[in-house]
């Protein structure tokens, strides 16, 4: 089957996981996300490119700075857009996904950024329009349940490859709760893909995966071993409102095995970079000393986002 | 294709243009006439190459800055975005400026188009003119250069593309992708 996130031409024309991904399409949308971020720094924020199209922003789950982010890159790019807080109106009436979908359609949606507790359910849509011959409408994931968030993954990379120029001789370690985190599978997916040789995932046993290695990872469980000599931290954050059940004594002693503190990051290379995709639980998985310290990426991380959530959309648009 | 085309026959390899010339003859046009502070602003790859030596031919303060076209470019929504597309870089204030837009090869005007609205929306230049190692013909916008290096005619099934050896400038003749 081919992949449903490319057209017959092998072109992107939905985003909805890094898996499976090929290493070009990523690669030219790190690319093509460099002169947006110039975008950023001039007197007029905006390019005409989706002049005239109209970007669905469809939030069934809560999020404040994916939306914003996703909206600003929409309306730089010129496009109009149109926020959907679903989860408080018609699916509370009973209508179904792909009846809201249908109708927004005829309301001449161009593209459907898409974030959703269930996962898949960008995947349903984008086979949904392009089973009804609308695969001319494109669909972004902005993050479905546990399985991927795809821009996020890519704003990762993008950052990464911002400071270290290559993938191929980094060590990357992904710290804290994996196994809730779609941000980490896509990161790891991505970085993977783009032949990183070393990524390492840690945490405690209950916060990861049970078929972990299977990702092609090293797992460690003691926090300082898993960041002796690595290039790059990743945190996550600790999705305390997702867990289910005592997985942890409590944040205060998860702090102490797993909060990145400065003397913890000493044991990684002397250039490391601390990356978090927030928002960030300060004293629970990261110190205010490292969150605001030389070595943190945080802001700049969100302001590639912008530019690669650009990227993403302008290409897909334009196949 | 207009109802008031000429119909011209395909170049030989002996009727490229010569590059390097063309330059010089350009560079001469420029030097009597463009302000003594004018920014140079090539067009993303060719225009850059030629604003590059345009800069170190021509006496003044002229700094240079380079443009991408890819983001303003009006045959989006047919062709999509094009693998390659560059951070335009302009290290100096454009309002109020004078400035010379520098491209390779001046045929319908609508990168030219483009790059003008790009322009603007770093501020609001005093003037803007156009400097062009070669023009074609074949216009379909109301543009025309300020100072031009050499004019030619090409069928249009064929293109004409400024390609770069070391710091040495040469034109190629090849059959249009979109022929």
């Amino acid at each position: 089957m081919r992949n449903p996130q490319l057209n017959a031409q092998g072109e992107l024309t939905h985003l909805l996981t890094l898996e499976g991904l090929p290493a070009p399409v990523i690669t030219h949308i790190l690319d093509t996300a460099t002169p947006f971020v110039g975008i950023a720094e001039r007197e007029v924020k905006k390019v005409p490119l989706l002049r005239g199209k109209a970007v669905f922003n469809l939030f069934f789950e809560n999020s404040t700075r994916t939306r914003t982010t996703f909206e600003i890159a929409a309306k730089r790019l010129s496009a109009d857009v149109i926020n959907l807080n679903i989860g408080a109106s018609s699916t509370t009436k009973g209508e179904t996904l792909l009846d809201t979908v249908d109708n927004l359609v005829a309301m001449d949606a161009d593209i459907f950024v898409v974030r959703h507790a269930q996962s898949g359910a960008p995947h349903l849509i984008a086979s949904h329009l392009n089973a009804h011959g609308r695969s001319h409408i494109h669909v972004v994931n902005a993050g479905d349940g546990r399985h991927s968030h795809p821009t996020q993954g890519l704003l990762d990379l993008y950052t990464i490859r911002h400071y270290k120029k290559e993938f191929h001789d980094l060590t990357v370690a992904v710290v804290g709760d994996v196994l809730h985190s779609r941000v980490a599978r896509s990161l790891i997916h991505g970085l993977t893909t783009l032949g990183t040789p070393e990524v390492r995932v840690v945490g405690p046993k209950t916060l990861l995966p049970s078929k972990v290695d299977a990702l092609g990872v090293r797992v460690f469980h003691d926090m300082r071993e898993g960041l002796k000599g690595v290039d790059v931290v990743v945190m996550l954050r600790l999705q305390s409102e997702r867990m289910k059940g005592a997985l942890l004594p409590s944040a205060g002693e998860y702090f102490k095995h797993y909060g990145l503190t400065p003397d913890k990051l000493a044991l990684a290379k002397p250039d490391v970079i601390v990356m978090h995709p927030g928002p960030m639980n300060r004293g629970v998985e990261i110190d205010s000393a490292v969150a605001d310290g030389d070595h943190s990426v945080i802001l700049p991380q969100v302001t590639f986002g912008i530019a690669v959530r650009m990227a993403v959309m302008s290409i897909i648009a334009g196949n | 294709m207009t109802a008031t085309q000429t119909h011209v026959t395909p170049m030989t390899a002996t009727q490229i243009p010569d590059a390097e010339s063309a330059l010089a003859a350009l560079a001469e046009r420029m030097r009597a006439a463009v302000a003594f502070d004018a920014a140079f602003v090539g067009i993303y790859s060719g225009g850059a190459w030629v604003a590059d030596r345009l800069a170190a031919m021509i006496p003044g303060d002229h700094p240079v800055g380079y443009i991408d076209v890819s983001f303003y470019r009006d045959d989006f929504a047919r062709a999509g975005l094009k693998a390659g597309a560059k951070r335009s870089e302009l290290p100096f204030d454009v309002a109020n400026r004078s400035i010379v837009l520098v491209d390779d090869v001046l045929y319908t005007g609508r990168s030219v188009r483009a790059a003008i609205n790009e322009l603007f929306d770093y501020g609001r230049p005093a003037r803007i003119e156009l400097a062009v190692l070669a023009d074609r013909g074949g216009r379909e916008l109301p543009v025309e250069a300020t100072y031009c290096g050499v004019r030619v005619a090409i069928a249009r099934s064929l293109s004409l593309a400024l390609a770069r050896d070391g710091d040495k400038l040469r034109f190629d003749i090849e059959t249009a992708a979109d022929a």
